[in-house]
């Protein structure tokens, strides 16, 4: 009966992931092939990563638990400022591409506006990075057995879960604030990107303590969330007109003007 | 592979990974050591990457774990390390079949898991049985509940047990043996023909204590513990997890065992042997192999190996001897009263002879023969026999003159051995004369000694022995010395304990292992006494000379290093110098397993086979190229001889071992049942005795979540799943008036 633990975790980590690709993606062949670009980049940070990795493991003094844990601290910063990098390197690459397509574009407008870009991008490496920390662990979650015969929590299995949905809608969420900060030049937001990147990075050092890092992740999702909204142009106000199912009359009343 | 070669595989996986990581994506979640090895490198990836690993400790693991994988290749992962523990000190009891039953145990095709019961008394087995909610049960087994009531009752009585584990102690128990009580019952040479009201052991049941669990059949796996830390880590999880509070059930998560013994075989021999041989693909998957392995026989005078059949005017005397045994479980089995004794004695008895046989050779040839599989229905004897009626073997029966066989012999002081022979047979008066005279033979070979030689009841059978085995093809004079009147004095028949110390094998505790190697013990004292009778008789019953008979005395220091070698450890200074250089490999730290097995030449053959050699043969001056090609020389014949290259001694002051060419009339014959060379895999007259093949055979524990948590996971998986389709649903169709403003720079470009 375990195959439901295994479909269960699958369900929470990617069902969020799965979800807004089947809606918003899937029909549109631009943005899989961005998503896959976006994927593409961010195993590019990981394969670097983990080179330096295995340079540093390797001279590193093996015995010395103080020194192999300053060595993972070290690469986490490491690997999460590599991403933030080539995000940095795949919005560039994105801007020059989109002067491409306007070129090749037969009506003369964007096929792909900055903004789905972003929200694309940020998916692709959302997608890559969860399948990277879950799919390993699905692998045993098969069973027969679960964690715990060391006194381990039991809950891994769950908590793993929730914690890859919470990094891949981060993953989206920061890719648009971070493609809305360079097209703003707001340096001080992209900072902000990444700081909370290292805090969500480093608060599963608190782990097994899993209360401890994934209510502090949820809250940081929520915030990052909410602020990735405001970017791709959301406001209260059309969210109470959505809620309210205002939106017909609203649209009305935007067109009626022109 | 150096240190270095290793280093540089570890170097090319770890650029890899790097560019085929996407593609090894999925092949990683395969079980192959290589992908296993990736698994771990890419685990590691993400740990450094986002640390959205578990914790510190499992990260700190995958360092470690990557550091043994670059190095040592190891194959596993931190997740499943966290998860299972796996049971390594553990022995199956795995399926053999003959021509009408499977016997033995197996798993189910993924294994059997089961929540762990201690089992505390035989009344406790209602838990695993009727009460316990959490049925199926892995019951751990005590020895002392190793009985076959229990065993029974968990096969017949319920499908609520997963599978038995049996914590082996160290010390044995006064009695078990989980053999039938009449060994080899169909077998023998009794029958409804032969001595009926001997048959079925129905005037002397040899092994009363045997309650047949060796040959009853259990659908679920049968693993043994050691006594040990893995076996306390398992009781201390059932204690943690497992333990009912007044008799309420206990909380998950609980504590289980996953055993895996799947057998490929089943029914029967005729059933197996015949999927053996459909050939659907290039490689043909073997389901069972015929158990065998060689016999060695020596000889006093040499034959040459390649002229069988009848000699005319050879009469030989046959001393025999049985070299296997077994246990309820795989290659544990020890035999030290119901072989070894045997065979060690009948080696020293050889050694003995080699002198006088020298000086005065007899007049009849002495032939030393080291049966193989003799506990499975006669496999040695009766391939031997069958090969002497068909023309197959360098003498045939009526060339033997008698035989001797050395049954259990482990005397002890003050007590007598027992000479058995064929009731039926000496019904004939030129028989009677010829046993009669070997037993005279034997009982006046005893003077000086401490014990006499008894004849038991005349009108008891014989024991289980490779004498019936002849009996059944011609009615040939012949004793089975033994320790045991009517049923046997071995409590431990066939099990794990006929071991050291059930011949009472001990040394001084300060001794050091070569110490212990040379101390001759009151054990080898007393099987070199009998190996003394057994040589003198055997001398005289080959009509050697009568005035020599005296000066024939067995080496007790030869006996003792024997023991030691076949009973404690056989990787011992003399071993090591009486084999052959390329064979020192099968010289372990503990005692050879003398299960017959189906892998061909055994360690105790091979022991058997260069003791036999350096014990009777003759040491050449040939160099190491001429002892492997002896037939260039001018006196010498492969034919008659084999020779065997033997590493030595270390001379003192050396470190270059004394090597030497051994020359001597020991051969190895195949010890395969009949039954298979004739394609009869349903005789009545052979063994028939298979062994079933397996892929793998592994134990580990682990905890199991409850149903609760595990629907829990599932249902909070599936409202994730369903919550978000309808929220991302809802936010795609309304994208156009929730994100509004994001419109306004692409209507810009307008």
């Amino acid at each position: 009966m375990t195959a439901s633990v295994f479909f269960g975790c699958t369900f929470i980590a990617f069902g969020p992931a799965i979800a807004l690709f089947l809606f918003t993606i899937a029909r549109d062949p631009l943005r899989v092939i961005f998503l896959i670009a976006g994927a593409f980049f961010w195993l590019c940070s990981l394969l670097l990563s983990s080179l330096v990795w295995f340079i540093t493991v390797q001279i590193s003094n093996k015995e010395s638990s103080s020194q192999q844990k300053g060595l993972l601290i070290f690469g986490v910063v490491l690997s999460v400022l590599l991403q933030e990098t080539f995000r940095f390197g795949y919005y560039k690459l994105l801007k020059k591409a989109n002067e491409g397509l306007l070129m090749l574009s037969a009506e003369e407008t964007m096929p792909i506006s900055i903004r789905q870009l972003a929200y694309v991008s940020g998916l692709g490496f959302g997608f890559m990075s969860g399948a990277f920390s879950m799919v390993n662990i699905l692998a045993d979650s098969v069973g027969p057995g679960t964690i715990g015969i060391h006194g381990d929590s039991q809950h891994y299995f769950l908590s793993s879960a929730f914690m890859t949905m919470a990094i891949i809608l981060l993953h989206m969420f920061w890719g648009v604030v971070f493609f809305d900060s360079c097209e703003k030049q707001h340096w001080w937001s992209l900072a902000v990107v990444v700081i909370s990147h290292l805090l969500v990075s480093c608060l599963t050092f608190q782990n097994p303590q899993y209360v401890g890092s994934l209510v502090p992740t949820y809250i940081i999702v929520f915030l990052v969330g909410l602020w990735a909204f405001f970017c791709a142009g959301g406001s209260l106000r059309n969210l109470k007109l959505c809620l309210t199912c205002k939106d017909k009359d609203f649209l009305l009343a935007n067109h009626r003007p022109r | 592979m150096p240190q270095g070669g290793r280093l540089y595989g570890a170097l090319q996986i770890k650029i890899l990974p790097a560019s085929c990581v996407i593609g090894c994506f999925s092949i990683a979640l395969t079980s192959s050591t290589y992908s296993h090895l990736l698994v771990l490198i890419s685990m590691t990836f993400s740990v450094v990457s986002e640390t959205r690993k578990m914790d510190l400790e499992s990260s700190k693991w995958v360092i470690i774990l990557l550091v043994c994988g670059l190095y040592k290749n190891v194959s596993c992962n931190s997740v499943e390390q966290k998860i299972y523990v796996e049971l390594n000190n553990t022995v199956p009891c795995v399926r053999l079949l003959n021509a009408t039953h499977q016997i033995g145990c197996q798993s189910s095709i993924s294994g059997d898991t089961g929540v762990i019961h201690v089992l505390e008394s035989e009344s406790d087995l209602e838990w695993p049985l009727s009460k316990g909610p959490n049925p199926p049960y892995m019951v751990l087994l005590e020895s002392s509940l190793f009985t076959r009531s229990i065993m029974m009752k968990m096969k017949n009585e319920s499908n609520r047990v997963a599978g038995v584990a049996v914590v082996v102690p160290n010390t044995s128990p006064p009695e078990f043996s989980p053999h039938t009580t009449c060994p080899n019952e169909n077998t023998g040479v009794y029958s409804d023909n032969y001595g009926p009201n001997l048959a079925h052991c129905n005037t002397t049941v040899w092994n009363p204590l045997g309650n047949g669990l060796s040959y009853e059949e259990f659908d679920f796996p049968v693993f043994s513990l050691k006594e040990d830390n893995e076996t306390e880590f398992i009781k201390q999880c059932y204690l943690d997890h497992n333990r009912a509070v007044n008799g309420s059930a206990p909380q998950y998560p609980l504590c289980a065992m996953q055993l895996f013994s799947h057998m490929h075989a089943v029914t029967n021999t005729p059933t197996c042997m015949r999927r053996n041989d459909i050939n659907f693909s290039i490689n043909p998957e073997m389901v069972c192999d015929p158990l065998g392995d060689y016999n060695v026989w020596g000889s006093i005078r040499p034959y040459n190996d390649t002229v069988f059949g009848h000699k005319e005017n050879e009469s030989v005397v046959i001393a025999a001897a049985r070299l296997d045994s077994r246990a309820f479980f795989w290659e544990v089995s020890t035999g030290a009263e119901g072989s070894i004794s045997g065979f060690v004695t009948l080696l020293a008895a050889a050694q003995a002879l080699r002198e006088v046989t020298h000086e005065a050779p007899p007049t009849r040839n002495i032939l030393f023969a080291f049966f193989q599989g003799e506990t499975f229905d006669y496999i040695g004897s009766s391939r031997m026999v069958y090969d002497m009626e068909n023309g197959k073997f360098v003498i045939d029966l009526d060339n033997v003159h008698s035989i001797l066989e050395i049954g259990q012999v482990a005397v002890h002081s003050g007590t007598n051995l027992f000479l058995h022979s064929d009731p039926v047979s000496r019904r004939n008066n030129t028989v009677n004369d010829e046993v009669k005279n070997l037993v005279n033979n034997l009982q006046s070979s005893t003077a000086g000694l401490s014990f006499l030689l008894v004849e038991p009841n005349v009108s008891q059978p014989l024991p289980p022995s490779s004498l019936q085995r002849f009996l059944r093809a011609q009615p040939i004079p012949g004793i089975v010395l033994a320790d045991h009147e009517s049923a046997f004095n071995n409590r431990y028949y066939e099990s794990f304990y006929d071991n050291a110390a059930n011949l009472n094998l001990t040394y001084p505790s300060d001794l050091s292992p070569e110490e212990q190697l040379e101390f001759v013990t009151d054990t080898a004292q007393s099987l070199t006494d009998v190996a003394t009778v057994v040589a003198r008789a055997l001398y005289k019953q080959a009509g050697g000379n009568e005035s020599l008979v005296n000066t024939i005395k067995a080496d007790p220091k030869i006996v003792t290093q024997m023991l030691y070698g076949f009973l404690v450890s056989s990787n011992n200074s003399w071993f090591q110098a009486v084999m052959a250089p390329e064979l020192k490999n099968i010289l372990k730290p503990s005692p050879p397993e003398y299960y017959v097995g189906v892998a061909m030449s055994s360690t105790p053959t091979r022991l058997v086979q260069y003791l036999l050699a350096n014990l009777t043969g003759a040491v050449t001056n040939l160099t190491q190229s001429q002892c492997q090609k002896p037939d260039e020389l001018p006196n010498e014949s492969r034919q008659m001889y084999s020779y065997l290259w033997v590493q030595g001694i270390v001379p003192p002051n050396s470190t270059q071992r004394d090597s030497f060419c051994v020359r001597a009339s020991v051969r190895l014959t195949k010890a395969v049942s009949p039954a298979f060379e004739l394609g009869e895999y349903a005789s009545k007259d052979y063994s028939t005795w298979t062994e079933s093949r397996w892929k793998f055979i592994k134990a580990r524990i682990f905890l199991v979540a409850s149903r609760d948590l595990e629907m829990l996971t599932l249902g909070a998986g599936v409202a994730v799943l369903f919550t978000s389709l309808l929220v991302t649903y809802f936010i795609s169709t309304k994208a156009d008036v929730l994100f509004s403003s994001m419109r306004e720079p692409a209507s810009a470009a307008y």
